[in-house]
């Protein structure tokens, strides 16, 4: 049975999307098209005078190899978040799918940190590790661990790994939730009946069906430390030391911005334009066809 | 669409504002946080309480480059402030943004204000002069780095608080001692490129770049890979290691490490002698910074930092007089004197100067003249006049960039300080191309 709702009118279907469809357009058709314009145009800070250059500003970028290490950063940090933080969450969805006193307590603690924005998550971790102030490097230094992420640039992107993580985790923990809260019981109990412990139980039955939901997540998080790790970046090492942090996103800024190179940002935005449609092709073809749920 | 909707309101609000007290108002956007916000406002209260028509509204935008990048954009988008406190770097920036801003020289002339060039130190005029002997812009706060000490930190040592290290051998010394003396840090510094680089090359008298500088025309090229730079980085290298110099980041991170007596020795610059005054529960003192002893000619005299307001372009006539009322104001002897003293920063002007000397303020406060001494320490030469490279905000940041990974000893800095020559001449061709009219 197939139930449609059918427009008599011609315009009112319209005149219902044309608020989205407005919305779209100003935030992101808009200046994306501005981008393009101006990766093929070489200006100075003020504007006041434009040339078109070619594809002079892509060239210099892959002559660069500070781009390329850009490139290796972000993989490094996307790889260390997305995976790191679904671990994390997938233990604590499971713990928490156990618990039958005060469960709800848990789990709206465990959901909280998600309604921090980015930079304050930022800021709350810079001070928590701060190089001569922070709880924790003082913790550290009673080890005989000497913490300064201002220069040392493996601690920055641990720094900034932690933060991100640490924001995402809710996210994440949700999503398990509901994917093991959906998985039936009849199931884990069965193969309880045959014998198989806990771990048995989980790495046989669990995982294998939470497996949509752990691909639906990867993809998110991967998007996730891609672009909305910049206020956490920004709040705590601005992409330093020595470029240690400084993921694609934050480049793009960094140059755009603070170095009012906006030809060279905007290749760099129409570059990173090219990998988000590609991820999304990919999310859509695998999730919608190959994981089943 | 939130851009347009938060115009209309701030044009409401202006109104609202206007048309009670019929004043013109006149933005003021500047990078003073601290003790030195306190003080800038003193000076826009003081202005506008001396006469009805104008009132300056200063406005805090955040560190030096947060405000240039800010007053950029709010220029694309056509609402910029009418004053711009842009640091030194930013100079060629703003020099080369011919349609953008109002030469100092001419809003004077067009206002009937009067302004002479020759009234300020010629270590400062140089500065913000072009090429035709206009003032493009009006200085307002020069500082130079200053070297700092925590004289309780000697004390315990062992030195003799009284002789700070006047070269970088002498520093060695100081340094082990203090080191041994269970100094949490010897040694830190603020704005690192500004100190070891920029002012270490003025200071020792050798080129940072070609043609003066920079000052000579849009194809300069960076020299900070010379011999002598490459020992002093590779020196600063082995202090890291050794524990004599702890890092603390791009921009003045290092001023809060020595105020709060983490660090013995600090270099940073003569402004923040306002938060050491205000912040610092130990005895300490200003002097100049140390030298390697066996370069001929050193030292030499160290340049100016700091800031200078710039007038931007697009705004009413009406606004203008407002504004050359405001840097006559700003100009007058006691003004300059006030905020010399307050702050720190260099007197700009011979007259204020003069009178800050008469006042007998450093006889009580020695360590307030060190600035005006180490910045006229000898006749500037093509190498300690100053500097003007096109978008040197991103060619410091490359800078720094190549330091950090010595001070990480992550590379040697030979191969940095290549490294730092080849990107930053990358920069100043990308500006010289984008600006070549």
């Amino acid at each position: 049975m197939e139930k449609r709702v059918l427009f008599r009118s011609s315009w009112l279907p319209y005149l219902l999307v044309a608020p989205q469809v407005a919305v779209t357009v100003i935030f992101f058709f808009w200046p994306a098209s501005q981008a393009i314009y101006y990766a093929f145009q070489l200006q100075d800070a003020f504007g006041l005078e434009s040339r078109f250059v070619g594809l002079a500003n892509f060239q210099d970028l892959f002559h660069d190899d500070r781009y390329f290490e850009s490139f290796k950063t972000t993989a490094i940090f996307s790889g260390l978040v997305a995976c790191s933080g679904i671990g994390i969450s997938l233990v604590l969805a499971t713990m928490a799918d156990r618990v039958v006193r005060g469960a709800l307590a848990y789990k709206t603690l465990l959901i909280w940190p998600y309604a921090v924005a980015p930079a304050i998550a930022g800021v709350l971790w810079a001070f928590i590790f701060a190089p001569s102030i922070g709880i924790v490097t003082y913790a550290l230094q009673k080890l005989g661990i000497d913490w300064n992420w201002i220069i040392n640039g493996d601690q920055a992107m641990l720094l900034v790994v932690i933060a991100s993580v640490w924001k995402q985790i809710s996210y994440n923990f949700l999503f398990f939730l509901a994917g093991l809260q959906s998985i039936p019981k009849s199931l884990i109990e069965a193969a309880a009946i045959d014998g198989a412990g806990p771990f048995r139980r989980f790495w046989t039955i669990v995982f294998p069906l939470l497996s949509p939901t752990t691909f639906f997540l990867l993809v998110v998080n991967i998007v996730y430390a891609f672009f909305d790790t910049f206020g956490v970046i920004d709040a705590t090492t601005q992409g330093g030391p020595a470029q240690a942090t400084q993921i694609l996103v934050y480049k793009v800024y960094y140059d755009g911005v603070k170095a009012a190179d906006l030809g060279g940002s905007s290749a760099q935005s129409v570059i990173l334009m090219a990998i988000v449609i590609a991820l999304t092709a990919v999310q859509f073809r695998f999730v919608e066809r190959k994981v089943q749920y | 669409m939130t851009r347009k909707l938060l115009q209309a309101a701030l044009v409401a609000c202006a109104f609202a504002a206007t048309g009670a007290q019929a004043q013109t108002e006149i933005q003021w956007w500047h990078s003073m946080g601290g003790a030195l916000g306190d003080k800038l406002n003193e000076l826009a209260t003081q202005f506008n309480k001396s006469q009805g028509d104008y009132k300056v509204v200063p406005v805090y935008k955040g560190s030096y480059p947060e405000s240039m990048t800010a007053a950029i954009a709010a220029f694309r988008a056509g609402n910029a402030p009418h004053i711009l406190q842009v640091f030194e770097v930013g100079t060629a920036t703003m020099m080369s943004a011919k349609g953008a801003v109002v030469p100092v020289y001419k809003l004077m002339k067009d206002s009937d204000e009067p302004f002479d060039p020759k009234a300020y130190l010629p270590a400062v005029s140089g500065y913000y002069t072009d090429a035709k002997g206009n003032m493009l812009s009006f200085p307002f706060n020069s500082s130079t780095v200053l070297f700092y000490v925590n004289k309780d930190a000697f004390r315990k040592a062992g030195l003799d608080p009284n002789k700070p290290p006047k070269t970088w051998k002498d520093f060695s010394q100081a340094a082990e001692k203090l080191k041994a003396s269970g100094a949490k840090c010897v040694y830190t510094t603020s704005w690192p490129s500004w100190m070891h680089v920029e002012n270490f090359s003025a200071w020792h008298n050798v080129p940072i770049g070609t043609k003066d500088n920079g000052m000579g025309g849009l194809d300069a090229k960076f020299t900070i890979n010379s011999p002598l730079h490459v020992r002093h980085v590779s020196m600063l290298g082995d202090f890291a290691k050794k524990g004599w110099f702890t890092y603390a980041g791009r921009t003045s991170q290092g001023d809060a490490k020595f105020t709060s007596g983490e660090c013995a020795m600090f270099s940073g610059s003569a402004g923040a002698q306002a938060g050491i005054r205000k912040g610092a529960k130990f005895d300490w003192s200003v002097n100049m910074i140390p030298y390697h002893d066996d370069v001929k000619g050193a030292p030499q005299n160290s340049i100016i930092g700091g800031a200078s307001l710039w007038v931007m372009g697009g705004k009413t006539n009406n606004a203008y007089k407002g504004v050359a009322k405001f840097f006559a104001f700003l100009s007058r002897p006691e003004v300059q004197m006030a905020w010399h003293t307050g702050t720190g920063y260099v007197p700009i002007t011979h007259a204020a100067y003069e009178l800050t000397r008469k006042s007998g303020f450093y006889a009580k406060d020695p360590g307030a003249e060190v600035a005006v001494k180490q910045l006229t320490n000898k006749a500037p030469t093509a190498n300690s006049k100053g500097l003007r490279f096109g978008n040197f905000v991103q060619g410091r940041e490359v800078i720094e960039e190549e330091l950090e990974s010595v001070f990480a000893g992550k590379k040697d800095a030979k191969s940095a300080l290549d490294e730092a020559v080849r990107r930053g001449n990358e920069v100043l061709r990308k500006f010289e191309s984008a600006n070549r009219s």
